[in-house]
């Protein structure tokens, strides 16, 4: 239908303003559906976000180092109060550290999980245990807010939307004990494998490394994020496909700056030579956080909310025949 | 060495020996010229065992020591092969240089420390340091001691990986153990991990472990010489040496070095800022090593022995499987050690016999089979054959009637034919 516009109706407006068009609905043209983006935005800031991550990974491999470096603030738990050597513990412990982290208006809650203990005794059987209980602890935890009578406005999101694997750079394969953790966690969790200390390695060093690893992962069955199965469209499949090519990354994590052909660069200087940690020629730090942050925060938070705690959910459920509503007065008759 | 040359060595006194003077060169100074040449005659031989979780460049690290291609890609070594278990291997080469011969043994541990358990991983290198000084052992009491073979492991070189914070449990377990039975000299494997601030603290955080837990690792022995102390201090102020191993070589500044290539440098084996390779290999091969070979002799193969001869002396009835039974004279243990030869030779015999009845079996079984497969296809054939010339006589006969049948045809036909003519011929007569 090509009606000329009737002089006396709305103009167009741009994003941003006022911007509903009056009228009937004869008038073609621009609604403002659009804005809505704009709409969410606000909320978004306004209201903040949490973000869960969780970091695994023998003692010794950069973890602390690396969280400091990806939010360049220090939010590890080495730096929360606990000392620097302390001893290694007889048991895995479960370490949550919490921070509030301001860019540009966005104020994002990180909270920081780390696992001391894990993979350092003699005998690790089992070490993934502690593990796993925490994260299902925090699903359920969400559950019982999600099933009381009168929720809260914001469910308070303690779920970890992302744990971070740090593979030892032996340069040879998997140890039995990474492959059987991903394997048991890869369900609940998504899991980031990343190889740490990566300037261990000379760059052939590190392909051959990679390539033995992602071929290990993938006859054992393990599905690291992102998971091939979640992904929506071919747009996704081929972004994902091109991160899922390069992955597990090799990264270095530095909290030291130095000087580098006049600009100050986070680095660690060795005898021979300073490695940048942000130079994608040295090692894929640039790529981890771009990844991480830059892209695929949201998502992270979406595949476990919708896909990891729809699982323990729907598990859960099934289990008891279902769960009565708990009533917010306290009293809990629940046959949870 | 000629008599008027000689020094001669009184006794003074208390006991004192002075040694007198001596004239020229040829003398008790030659002494020390001929054990050498008669070492190097023999050849030397050590024995080293490297220990680590995989991954941590033990091998590189032989490669580099030795400068020799013992773990190479067609001979890869033991880490690049899946172990469930722990397992010891050892690998030997013979290496020569300046007509100097060293039969150096490798032994590797493959598969310590990778399983998700590893409860008791170090039992395997213990009883193969054990077994390999109770054979020393009873080499040295038999009669015949012509060849003693000298396999015990001189010295163990542990790897700890680089945190940067401690030594692990595991590392501190072994050490632990293996302290009293061997020379444990602990080293910082793949140090290029670290900067040089880590690894300084890394070394004193290891070290403070090491005493708080009472870990005997191997120890310098002072000389008299001021300039080898001082060394030595030096030595010991590094420790634990902090390694990096290359089976490359890379061009730096037109000097060929072994080294690794990373993008931001060149980090150089051999260059003492960089790593304390060349520290190591200075000790371990060109000066210490007769050292420990002799702390090994005298310090923990003894306490071995005489903790076994304890225990045999002990219990009386020996229920340790040492054969040398030390007890007995001379003469009773030749006799014991030819009854032992006796009966080796009969079981030999036995199982060789038992081994030729067995391919006798075999081969009658294979000629029986063949001959009934020979006789089988005998009978196939002949029933072949039969079927074939009933098939030809049945043949023929058909042939036959056919044949009967086509000669009464023509004959009929001849007859047909006379017949034919002779009508014609009367005709012609009659038309005549």
């Amino acid at each position: 239908m090509t009606e000329p516009f009737p002089p006396t109706s709305a103009i167009p407006v741009p994003v941003g303003s006022h911007g509903s068009a009056s009228g009937g609905s004869t008038l073609l043209g621009y609604i403002g559906i659009d804005t809505i983006i704009e709409q969410m935005r606000k909320k978004t800031m306004k209201a903040g976000f949490d973000f869960n991550i969780m970091v695994v990974g023998h003692s010794g491999l950069g973890k602390s180092t690396l969280l400091n470096t990806l939010f360049k603030s220090q939010v590890s738990r080495r730096n929360a109060g606990w000392p620097r050597d302390e001893k290694i513990p007889k048991t895995v412990e479960i370490k949550s550290v919490s921070h509030v982290i301001e860019e540009g208006g966005v104020k994002m809650k990180l909270t920081v999980v780390d696992t001391p203990g894990f993979g350092d005794q003699i005998n690790n059987d089992n070490c993934w245990e502690p593990i796993s209980k925490y994260i299902n602890e925090q699903f359920e935890k969400f559950l019982k807010e999600e099933v009381n009578i009168t929720r809260k406005k914001r469910i308070p999101d303690t779920r970890v939307h992302c744990c971070i694997y740090f593979i030892p750079p032996t340069g040879h394969s998997l140890r039995q004990l990474d492959i059987e953790f991903m394997k048991r966690l890869s369900h609940s969790v998504n899991i980031i494998p990343v190889i740490a200390k990566a300037d261990t390695m000379t760059i052939e060093e590190r392909q051959e490394f990679k390539q033995r690893v992602r071929k290990e992962l993938e006859t054992s069955g393990v599905e690291f994020y992102p998971q091939k199965e979640f992904d929506d469209d071919m747009e996704d499949k081929s972004d994902n496909d091109k991160i899922r090519e390069t992955m597990p990354f090799a990264v270095v994590g530095s909290d030291k700056e130095y000087q580098v052909n006049g600009k100050r660069v986070l680095g660690r200087k060795t005898a021979w030579g300073i490695v940048e940690v942000e130079n994608s020629n040295h090692c894929e730090f640039a790529k981890l956080r771009d990844f991480l942050i830059r892209s695929h925060l949201q998502d992270l938070k979406e595949v476990t909310h919708n896909i990891h705690y729809e699982t323990y959910r729907a598990k859960r459920l099934n289990e008891n025949g279902g769960l009565h509503p708990i009533s917010s007065n306290g009293t809990q008759e629940s046959n949870l | 060495m000629s008599v008027n040359q000689a020094s001669a060595i009184s006794t003074v006194g208390e006991g004192h020996m002075t040694a007198m003077e001596l004239g020229g060169l040829r003398g008790l100074a030659n002494l020390p010229n001929q054990v050498y040449r008669k070492s190097v005659k023999r050849g030397f031989e050590f024995t080293l065992m490297v220990v680590g979780e995989s991954g941590l460049g033990k091998s590189t690290l032989i490669n580099s020591l030795f400068l020799t291609d013992l773990y190479s890609k067609d001979y890869p070594g033991p880490s690049q092969r899946i172990k469930k278990t722990v397992q010891v291997e050892q690998s030997k080469v013979l290496i020569k240089e300046g007509g100097v011969q060293l039969t150096l043994t490798i032994v590797d541990t493959p598969g310590f420390g990778d399983a998700v358990d590893n409860s008791n991983c170090w039992q395997p290198v213990i009883n193969y340091i054990d077994s390999k000084c109770e054979d020393f052992l009873n080499a040295e009491s038999r009669v015949n001691r012509r060849s003693m073979p000298d396999n015990r492991v001189h010295c163990c070189l542990y790897f700890i990986a680089p945190s940067g914070h401690g030594l692990k449990p595991l590392d501190i377990e072994f050490m632990k153990r293996l302290h009293d039975k061997v020379n444990v000299i602990p080293l910082i494997a793949k140090a290029d991990t670290l900067t040089p601030e880590e690894c300084q603290l890394f070394k004193k955080q290891i070290m403070k472990e090491i005493q708080e837990h009472k870990i005997k690792i191997y120890e310098f022995p002072d000389t008299e010489d001021d300039e080898d102390n001082k060394l030595i201090r030096k030595i010991k102020e590094k420790m634990p040496l902090a390694v990096v191993g290359s089976n490359v070589v890379i061009e730096v500044n037109g000097k060929k070095v072994r080294g690794r290539q990373y993008p931001w440098g060149v980090a150089e084996v051999e260059n003492g800022e960089h790593c304390d390779f060349t520290v190591l290999r200075n000790m371990l091969i060109r000066t210490h090593m007769q050292n420990l070979k002799d702390v090994t002799n005298n310090v923990h193969y003894e306490n071995y022995r005489s903790k076994k001869l304890a225990a045999v002396t002990c219990n009386g009835v020996d229920n340790s499987k040492v054969k040398g039974q030390l007890t007995k004279s001379p003469l009773a243990q030749m006799e014991e050690e030819r009854r032992e030869h006796v009966m080796k030779m009969k079981k030999m015999e036995a199982e060789m016999e038992q081994v030729f009845e067995m391919k006798v079996k075999e081969k009658k079984q294979k000629l029986k089979d063949s001959e009934a497969e020979l006789e089988r296809r005998h009978e196939q054939m002949k029933r072949n054959l039969e079927a074939q010339y009933k098939e030809l006589e049945e043949k023929r006969r058909v042939f036959e009637e056919e044949k009967i049948n086509w000669e009464a045809q023509q004959k009929i036909l001849e007859q047909q034919k006379l017949d034919a003519s002779k009508s014609k011929n009367l005709v012609c007569v009659l038309f005549f």
